[in-house]
């Protein structure tokens, strides 16, 4: 069940003292979700797709969650860290909510965190900052998406070991997500035996990508770029009016190709690599049904958005079944959260480290053309895929975070 | 009708003593922390507004700055909270200082662009110089300090240091306005070149207002830090600026309520009223809209002018 917020005030003042009950509900009363989007400012499309995904995942579900009825509150968080702030209080101290799921953006995740820990309110994010589950990892909150990098060691993987690419230049958006996936990607990338040549970073509100693509190099074998929203859409096209298309190969990271820009982007995004924690074309039962019910629902494919909330459902059902549906204990909640293996998610089976970080499949995707649509065609999965790559978490947790000037590019050519 | 200005700041500080026991909880005292906050940087930014007739477009730098050197300070550095305190708001208004030499080069546009300007510089400056700032996340602050013996960490105590900032800011703010500053002040604004004739010193007492208001901008950047215990580059923002100037313009610029009521009301939509309204950022579009177009000079003014026809 979706309430609006005033239904729920509504019942709230019907039911006076709420507060004071709401540590010892019943078991038949409501779960309360918090659910932390964007719905207004730049960031709202990734927020609304995010939210139509919840709603779809508990219509798919009768609205239950392990046998319990849920109230899912939805609180728009503008995209601003303060009032992200204020609306996570209100959904903690008002709401009275058992949990919060979001919210979308990494600083919006980082300016609750300290707020969340202190309440001890489990979060379930889908926020990609890599230090949220690493450096500064809490036992609160878990990822059951991926970090920034997680997705890039895969790709950079694939591209030196089977597309034996050797020289390749990465581009990205110049904010901390497009960095720690270009850090990922390069580490990965030279540890098996590629050179970065070169690295660009374009603002994330580029007016127009034609000076950043004039200066890639003509002799490299592929380009990745790690951008976010629609600049993979923009940046892609202009790669092709520049006339680069099908001359140097395109790769990117795990929003660069998203199903939400792919329809839009159309042939120029043909044959583009990337690699995602999911894929609209993922082979399972569940996702089949997800798909098919955000085509029915919303006439779009699911992407890397949508897809996230349908992850955390069932992670929540999996650790709910596994309490009894009890929900009030919240130390055991994320005591099962940690603890189970979630077989049946819309990315298959995941798992969650020490450190609250899912590690489950990342796809290899291929954009082709089926029919009239554009779709992410899974080419090669690589399961069990921890956030540490393959390297020992001890060391990996020593170097700093990825970042703009880190690891350091060892090959660029002037 | 004129109220006795001992009585009206007693009244003030009534009802802000009062909130506390008028709010259900302790969640919506933080939002009127949240307020107060802003009504303290909208304030500050009146005296450019209000009283010195200068637009300013980059303010939030005042907030943005403090801000950020109290969270870095603290935490990074490890300073104890007062010294630190006490430094975030000598570098805001020694960045008033400094900036005001390049902005008062210039009045009206000319001045709203350099301010805008430098306003852009600093927000570029907390984006991409990560080691310092965090660039994009931000700097967090792990709890409120113990300061001067006070434990802000619960919502009572630091609504209550507010209040009493704010009370302050409003005090100081009054004396300058009846002051022979504030005179020259509104002199300079209304008839530059008069004052000029007269022997004033224009451009001095135009920075003196742009120091002092960057001064307690620097108190709300402080304070702001305190509250949501996280600084982004947004806080330096231009659209963080512009927030500023619409709370003072909404209230009624050159007022001592309006940019508090301004701030006050910018405050309860942003939180309040999008709890229960989708397409909140309109109804604030509308809000403005309807307030300018029936009360061009805002909210307080416009209501006093009404209070004042409805008894001749």
């Amino acid at each position: 069940m979706i309430v609006s917020r005033r239904g729920l005030l509504q019942t709230a003042a019907g039911a006076v003292g709420i507060a004071a009950t709401a540590n010892t509900a019943r078991a038949d009363e409501p779960i309360r979700l918090g659910f932390l989007t964007v719905k207004t400012g730049p960031l709202a499309a990734g927020g609304i797709q995010m939210e139509q995904g919840m709603v779809l995942w508990l219509k798919l579900n009768g609205g239950k969650i392990a046998g319990r009825e849920v109230k899912l509150i939805v609180a728009d968080t503008a995209g601003s860290p303060a009032t992200t702030r204020t609306k996570a209080q209100e959904l903690v101290e008002r709401d009275k909510v058992h949990l919060l799921l979001g919210p979308v953006a990494a600083f919006e995740a980082l300016a609750i965190s300290d707020y969340t820990n202190a309440q001890k309110i489990p979060v379930l994010g889908v926020a990609a900052a890599e230090d949220m589950c690493q450096r500064i990892a809490s036992p609160w909150f878990v990822r059951a998406t991926s970090s920034s990098g997680q997705c890039a060691h895969a790709i950079a993987h694939y591209a030196a070991t089977e597309l034996k690419y050797k020289r390749m230049t990465i581009i990205g958006d110049d904010f901390a997500f497009g960095h720690e996936q270009n850090g990922a990607f390069l580490r990965v990338f030279e540890d098996n035996g590629g050179k970065v040549v070169q690295k660009l970073w374009s603002p994330l509100n580029a007016p127009d990508y034609g000076t950043y693509i004039s200066q890639i190099k003509s002799n490299v074998d592929a380009v990745f770029m790690s951008f976010a929203g629609s600049n993979g859409f923009r940046f892609t096209k202009a790669f092709n009016e520049y006339g680069l298309g099908g001359k140097i190969p395109l790769i990117g990271g795990m929003t660069a190709m998203d199903e939400a820009i792919l329809q839009q982007t159309g042939d120029d995004a043909l044959g583009i690599i990337t690699a995602n924690w999911y894929s609209a074309q993922v082979d399972n039962p569940a996702n089949k049904e997800f798909v098919a019910g955000m085509q029915r629902d919303y006439k779009v494919d699911p992407g890397y958005y949508s897809g996230g909330p349908a992850v955390l459902g069932a992670v929540l059902e999996a650790a709910l079944k596994t309490t009894g549906g009890n929900i009030d204990d919240r130390a055991a909640l994320m005591h099962a959260i940690h603890a189970n293996v979630v077989p049946n998610t819309v990315r298959g089976t995941l798992r969650f480290d020490e450190y609250g970080q899912a590690t489950g499949n990342v796809f290899i995707r291929r954009v082709e053309k089926k029919g009239s649509r554009y779709i992410n065609t899974v080419i090669k999965t690589y399961p069990d895929v921890s956030q540490f790559w393959t390297y020992n978490p001890k060391e990996f947790l020593a170097n700093p975070v990825y970042s703009r000037d880190y690891p350091v590019a060892r090959f660029l050519e002037a | 009708m004129k109220l006795s200005p001992i009585l009206g700041f007693a009244l003030v500080a009534l009802t802000l003593a009062c909130l506390p026991v008028l709010l259900p909880d302790g969640f919506y005292l933080g939002i009127a922390t949240h307020a107060l906050v802003f009504a303290i940087l909208a304030l500050s930014l009146d005296i450019l507004i209000g009283q010195a007739g200068m637009t300013s477009l980059g303010h939030a730098v005042y907030l943005g700055l403090p801000a950020y050197a109290v969270a870095w300070l603290t935490v990074q550095a490890g300073w104890p909270p007062l010294p630190s305190v006490i430094v975030a708001l000598l570098i805001g208004t020694l960045t008033a200082a400094l900036f005001g030499l390049l902005a008062l080069r210039a009045s009206g546009l000319g001045f709203l662009m350099i301010t805008l300007a430098l306003g852009q510089v600093m927000w570029g400056v907390a984006y991409r110089w990560v080691a310092l700032t965090g660039g994009d996340n931000g700097l967090r602050m792990p709890g409120r300090p113990v300061l001067l013996g006070i434990d802000l960490q619960a919502p009572l105590p630091f609504y209550a240091v507010v209040a009493v900032c704010l009370l302050a800011a409003l005090i100081c703010l009054w004396h300058l306005d009846r002051s022979a500053f504030g005179a020259c002040l509104r002199g300079t604004r209304d008839q530059p070149r008069r004052m000029r004739m007269l022997g004033h010193d224009v451009w001095r007492i135009r920075y003196a207002g742009f120091v002092i208001a960057g001064f307690w901008g620097s108190v709300a950047g402080v304070l702001y830090c305190l509250d949501y215990q996280y600084v982004s580059p947004q806080a330096l923002s231009l659209p963080q600026s512009a927030e500023a100037l619409l709370m003072v313009v909404l209230g009624g610029a050159g007022t001592l309520a309006g940019p508090v009521v301004g701030a006050v009301i910018i405050t309860a939509i942003k939180t309040v009223v999008s709890s229960y309204v989708d397409r909140w950022y309109s109804l604030l579009g509308l809000t403005f809209i309807v307030v300018v177009s029936l009360m061009p000079r805002g909210l307080v003014p416009g209501v006093r002018d009404l209070w004042e026809r409805l008894r001749a």
